[in-house]
């Protein structure tokens, strides 16, 4: 579950990390008042105006509407309300939002942490993620931040560093330093970064997450160490745990097809082709979409319907891939093994009974247990529906139904 | 000879008076498993299938002598049931649950460091050697006994495999569903490698996904130690970028664990690869030069 940058903040901040510090708005008028709240805790005197929304570059990225940038910087408590107004409610389109501007419905108002001081500021990139070859969490770190970490691995790999850490011990004092002095830092500086990526590391740990990524960690002018952006990633499968952390998703930043279908308990991915599909077992669901591409479609949808494939889940099913008008056609592909096809061929006659006029062909292809009672049960139905058994004659049907 | 489980290993199931558990273990012992008694804390000294249940893994272990263990317990349960298995001396562990947190798992995977015990998953669909023994949720009847060997991360995926190896008149030797989350126990090389060694196997389907490396790792040991034809197929092609697909360890986060690069090292080290999942028995068939 990805959150919101003032969401991971929060959590960080919880564990002790250093953070940028901000308050986050979601009405305009709000603004200067915050602004001079956050002025009074920080001292600020300028303030980083940045749009909250589930994706990165927004520093570049530009609102349609006003032709701001995502990430702004205010010179001045008299110049919040405009930098705010330029972002807060229009669309922002980033190099990571496929074209689309995203809805900014908050905005984070954050002390300026560049201000000028003794020594230079410098800006690292740091991750913690799971290394699944290794079966352990791993921090990557590097000297470059602030920048595109996929830029730094392909055009100077090694300035990339990783640190393992070991399950049964965690991180050790060692390597915090390790990577403290990898990072060019000694002194106050030095002594500050141990401590930010133990506090990091307890965070990660603590909060169940699948990934954080700090970039840029900055390096401040009098030496502090803080977290000055957090794209944090949580495991949802540990969110059972965290009851306080799951209330913390926001369904606005996801597609409202697939909130749809979560809700209905089908795990389900729109995508922009033209062939719908409905698949028990998510391996099979993935090999079914590369089925269709073979037989000259595109997949419009990944959809695991489950184990259970009664009438009324195939109908919600039938509904959600519906709502994409670009569906040509529909690919039933189950394989039947404890559930029995006869059973999922009659949730499919009566789901698309219920219906009434079907708009686009459907092919049914029902193999494994009673394959055939099932293909019997759908030619004799008189509705319109193309029954198949076997995958290659799903996909010769695919082919024909799309020529 | 077969792989991993036979008709002489003693199952016992874990979470085995509750829905699932019920339901797979009634299955499993029709098939024919020597399922020999269950877990449930707290309803030890009870009987369930015409089975006893113990309260722990290791008191089951000491009046049956099971050697292999199948785990139904919730998710926030499991990664302790998986411990508990290999605390007790369970030698092959097999884990369906779906959905227990990473954490967990990169825990349990380390605490089984070591031990004389082989883990299988977890979400997964587990084992079955056909004709022996079915330690796992599989349908049975699809697995007619032959010499072909699956490694496979999908349930589905897998029956729909092992139906056109059957139907292309090869059957199977051992199915092993490896599961589809970021750390798994058995990895894709372990258990290609478990089925190259055996004798009755005569050749071998591998089935990947997106995501992780395993099928890579696979692929590299097979170019060297290759004495068997290997069919593959990675599930994915047209699975976008970053987005989980059904299993939690299915997606896409470079450029090296896409469909499309594992399929080209595993054609680089040799093994037969299709594009089509619709082609694998037919595959199998001709590589093994079968003219019937």
């Amino acid at each position: 579950m990805n959150l919101h940058e003032y969401q991971g903040k929060s959590i960080l901040s919880k564990y002790g990390v250093a953070i940028q510090r901000g308050v986050v708005i979601d009405k305009l008028e709000d603004a200067v008042t915050s602004a001079k709240k956050l002025s009074e805790e920080t001292g600020t005197e300028w303030f980083v105006v940045k749009a909250q929304i589930h994706a990165g570059g927004r520093g570049k990225g530009t609102v349609e509407e006003t032709g701001s940038h995502g990430v702004v910087l205010a010179k001045g408590i008299d110049k919040v309300e405009e930098t705010v107004k330029g972002i807060l409610g229009g669309h922002l389109e980033t190099a990571q939002t496929n074209g689309v501007g995203k809805m900014v419905n908050k905005v984070l108002i954050a002390e300026d942490v560049y201000y000028p001081g003794e020594s230079e500021t410098n800006e690292f990139y740091m991750s913690v993620l799971l290394d699944r070859e290794q079966g352990c969490n791993v921090i990557v770190y590097s000297t470059e931040g602030g920048m595109d970490i996929e830029h730094v691995a392909e055009h100077t790999p090694h300035l990339i560093h990783k640190e393992f850490i070991d399950p049964r011990v965690g991180l050790q004092g060692f390597q915090t330093r390790k990577i403290a002095f990898n990072l060019g830092l000694s002194g106050q500086a030095m002594k500050q970064m141990t401590k930010f990526v133990s506090a990091l590391y307890a965070a990660y740990e603590g909060c169940d997450a699948s990934m954080f990524e700090i970039n840029p960690v900055l390096k401040t002018s009098d030496d502090k160490v803080i977290a000055v952006d957090a794209k944090v990633t949580l495991d949802a499968n540990a969110l059972f745990r965290h009851p306080d952390y799951a209330a913390m998703r926001d369904k606005s930043e996801e597609d409202p097809t697939e909130v749809e279908a979560d809700e209905a308990g089908l795990n389900f991915v729109k995508l922009d082709g033209n062939v719908g599909c409905m698949v028990n077992g998510a391996g099979l669901a993935m090999a079914t979409m590369d089925i269709i591409k073979l037989s000259g479609g595109n997949p419009a949808n990944f959809l695991d319907v489950g184990g259970t494939a009664d009438a009324e889940r195939v109908e919600k099913a039938f509904h959600i891939i519906l709502k994409d008008k670009n569906v040509k056609a529909i690919l039933i592909n189950i394989f039947g093994g404890i559930v029995r096809c006869d059973r999922v061929a009659q949730g499919v006659v009566d789901a698309y009974k219920n219906i009434g006029s079907f708009p686009v062909p459907l092919i049914v292809r029902l193999q494994g247990t009673n394959a055939v009672e099932a293909k019997q049960l759908i030619d004799d139905s008189g509705l319109d529906v193309k029954s198949v058994v076997l995958l290659q004659e799903a996909a010769d049907m695919v082919a024909e139904v799309l020529s | 000879m077969s792989v991993l489980v036979n008709k002489d290993s003693k199952v016992i199931v874990q979470g085995f008076t509750g829905s699932e558990g019920t339901f797979h273990a009634g299955q499993m012992i029709e098939f024919g498993t020597n399922v020999v008694g269950g877990v449930t804390p707290g309803k030890g000294g009870t009987s369930h299938l015409d089975r006893p249940v113990f309260n722990t893994v290791s008191e089951a272990v000491e009046k049956t002598g099971a050697d292999v263990s199948i785990i139904f317990v919730p998710p926030a349960f499991a990664a302790d049931a998986i411990m508990e298995s290999a605390a007790a001396g369970i030698k092959v562990i097999v884990c369906i649950t779906e959905g227990i947190p990473v954490a967990d798992m990169v825990k349990a995977k380390e605490y089984l460091n070591g031990l004389d015990t082989r883990l299988i998953g977890p979400n997964c669909p587990g084992l079955i050697t056909a004709g022996e023994a079915k330690v796992g949720i599989m349908p049975g009847f699809v697995f007619e006994k032959g010499k072909i060997g699956i490694v496979s991360k999908s349930g589905t995926l897998t029956y729909e495999a092992a139906d056109q190896v059957v139907k292309a008149g090869l059957g199977i030797t051992t199915a092993i569903g490896i599961g589809g989350d970021p750390i798994i126990g058995t990895t894709t090389k372990e258990a290609v490698e478990l089925l190259m060694n055996d004798p009755d196997t005569d050749g071998i389907v591998m089935i990947g996904e997106i995501g992780g490396n395993l099928e890579a790792i696979a692929a590299r040991w097979i170019k060297e130690n290759s004495r068997k034809p290997v069919v593959g197929f990675i599930a994915g092609e047209t699975a976008p970028k970053g987005r989980t697909m059904g299993h939690a360890g299915a997606i896409v986060g470079g450029d090296d664990d896409t469909a499309e690069a594992k399929k080209r090292i595993m054609r680089e080290c040799g093994i037969h690869v299709v594009d089509s999942p619709a082609q694998i028995g037919q595959k199998m068939k001709e590589v093994l030069g079968v003219t019937a």
